[in-house]
């Protein structure tokens, strides 16, 4: 069978995929409980606002750190680059959310 | 992109199931050069995706109470539909992280069937979707009625378009599996179909908390 050569020599998988369980398990509690929050209406709307944001910004970490090898570099010892590239993508859409935001409050001052 | 890929498989084939190995001590999906390059390349493809979507992020959040008196988003979206859509594809991608473990255990078999569930559940996130879009139309909630409404057909349309994409490039590689086995280069593909898939999961997260879930509030 082609496959068994290349079988990697130097990256080892546990035989149970922990990582991978941990982080459903976390993803799915971070979804229940900003359901919870919105359905039950335990919060004024402010604070349900930044609570809900705040659970998916956490479930943005499980998915990178538990899932996409965020932080794994490519085996050379050399920096993993990624998190360069795709930290400028998440501070742009931060900037482009926000300032989007903030600017159009104004329109109904500037007509 | 294409040539390399042809010219890979015909070395693969010519030198007896041997692919062209330039690091054996790393990661079977880095272990070509080619294949580091382009995992670190599809980082920064989905770094350039992020911004598509923060742009339609923002024209959905400016736009969002611009309902022009018909239809919001309280009265047309179901919480159990889009429930259901969250943890789709929520499991999908759990389980395209466990075809990308088994990948990295050698089990050919194994990665296959994970893609497998990984693509039967993204069709039917699609299924939800298409459904939901449908009833919202026939209702009268069509992309043309409000800024609201163009903003949001826009936004989830597109995410959903990833998704069908997600799904046929998928069975492309399921395919290819079957053919050559695991290999670097299959490897390499089966990695970047998942950092792909998870990303959509990432994109989704935020679907469900400023779309559905203010949407609702």
């Amino acid at each position: 069978m082609a496959s068994q050569h290349q079988t990697p020599t130097a990256h080892h998988e546990p035989s149970f995929p922990w990582q991978y369980v941990i982080g459903y398990v976390l993803s799915l509690v971070l979804t229940v409980i900003p359901l919870w929050l919105v359905l039950d209406h335990v919060l004024t709307p402010t604070p349900l606002t930044i609570g809900i944001l705040f659970c998916a910004v956490l479930q943005i970490f499980v998915q990178l750190f538990m899932f996409m090898h965020f932080t794994h570099g490519d085996g050379s010892g050399e920096p993993a680059y990624q998190t360069v590239v795709l930290s400028i993508g998440f501070f742009f859409t931060v900037v482009f959310a926000g300032a989007s935001i903030w600017i159009m409050s104004f329109s109904s001052q500037v007509q | 992109m294409t040539t390399l890929a042809h010219n890979n498989v015909e070395h693969h084939h010519g030198a007896g199931d041997h692919v062209h190995v330039d690091y054996p001590e790393r990661p079977i999906e880095y272990q070509t050069q080619d294949g580091a390059l382009k995992i670190l390349g599809f980082w920064v493809f989905l770094a350039t995706d992020l911004i598509l979507f923060a742009c339609l992020f923002a024209t959905f959040i400016v736009l969002r109470t611009h309902t022009d008196g018909g239809p919001t988003g309280k009265e047309l979206f179901d919480v159990p539909i889009f429930t259901a859509e969250t943890l789709i594809l929520l499991t999908s991608s759990f389980t395209g992280g466990l075809a990308t473990f088994e990948m990295h255990r050698g089990h050919r078999n194994r990665v296959i069937g994970w893609l497998i569930i990984t693509a039967l559940l993204g069709l039917s996130f699609v299924g939800l979707e298409v459904n939901e879009f449908v009833h919202m139309a026939m209702e009268g909630a069509t992309m043309q009625r409000s800024a609201f409404l163009s903003a949001f057909f826009t936004l989830v349309g597109t995410h959903g378009c990833h998704v069908s994409l997600g799904i046929l490039w998928m069975t492309g590689i399921i395919i290819q599996l079957f053919q050559r086995g695991i290999t670097p280069i299959t490897a390499r593909k089966v990695y970047i179909v998942n950092m792909y898939w998870h990303f959509l999961d990432v994109v989704w997260v935020f679907l469900f908390t400023i779309v559905y879930l203010m949407g609702v509030m």
